[in-house]
């Protein structure tokens, strides 16, 4: 009765996921923000790396999965940051200005 | 209320089309910034009727981001004009906006709750659409210094995102 298999298997996932937490080589990817435009508009990534975003802009944006796993503020003039701990393409867009939008594809 | 805030859209393109044809003269840089800076001002009066009465957490998120978006916009507006040497001249289309923009407050000012925050963000949507289309189809092409051309490009840009955040908002109060 008790469904332990999807438990266990969850289990698993989590501890293989554990090991790919800290890569050898965990790269830092830069994407700016500039005139209401995410350059590039695709970047590739593996997990444990981190994103950050440079806002060139004079207003506040967001980078923001459309899946809601992540939703990072960059405030006007600042940078902020993204360890990325999963693998997916995600499509992302600013929550003030939802006409602003890119992908992130991370690999394992 | 519906038919209202048409005829209230129809009027406001009507003026400031007609103000900005007015005798085929293209509006002056001076003015222009004037329209460009108090279209972003009766916004952030907008949104400041909005975080005295609503209630509702998305339409007052949305409120404060036209609040922060706005003055930071008009700051770059104010920096600009003041580098140029420009002085904002008032003129029509400025005076047909804050006359609609009363009129629309006033209406607002007598609803409260649901009825409220779908009126203010129907209204978000119409207004962002007119301004998006005065920039693009007039303020734009007319503006003749290429910083104030340039800020009014990335203005636009800003008030179409507006629009579309204040669509999605309206799409999640039905």
């Amino acid at each position: 009765m008790t469904p332990m298999t999807p438990g266990r298997t969850g289990l698993v996932a989590v501890a293989l996921l554990g090991l790919w937490f800290a890569p050898a080589h965990a790269e830092t990817i830069h994407v700016t923000i500039e005139n209401l435009v995410f350059t590039p508009t695709e970047v590739t990534a593996k997990v444990g790396d981190t994103i950050v975003w440079d806002n060139k802009d004079f207003l506040a944006h967001t980078a923001t999965a459309t899946n809601n796993d992540w939703n990072v503020v960059i405030s006007p003039k600042q940078a902020s940051k993204l360890e990325l701990r999963k693998a997916g393409t995600f499509d992302y867009f600013c929550r003030f200005h939802p006409n602003m939008k890119a992908r992130l594809v991370v690999t394992q | 209320m519906f038919a209202k805030a048409i005829t209230a859209l129809a009027a406001l393109c009507l003026l400031s089309g007609g103000a900005l044809a007015q005798g085929g003269a293209k509006p002056t840089d001076p003015q222009i910034a004037h329209i460009a800076y108090t279209a972003g001002q009766l916004d952030i009066e907008a949104a400041k009727q909005t975080l005295e009465k609503s209630k509702n957490k998305d339409v007052r998120a949305f409120a404060e981001d036209m609040v922060r978006d706005h003055t930071a916009v008009n700051k770059q507006a104010l920096d600009l004009v003041k580098k140029l040497k420009v002085t904002p001249e008032d003129n029509d289309t400025s005076k047909a906006l804050t006359k609609q923009a009363a009129a629309k407050r006033a209406e607002l000012a007598k609803l409260s709750g649901a009825a409220f925050d779908k009126a203010y963000i129907a209204n978000e949507v119409a207004y962002h659409k007119t301004v998006d289309s005065a920039l693009e189809n007039t303020l734009i092409p007319s503006a003749s210094n290429a910083e104030l051309k340039n800020l009014l490009q990335t203005g636009l840009k800003i008030f179409q995102g507006h629009e579309q955040h204040a669509e999605h908002v309206a799409s999640e109060l039905k």
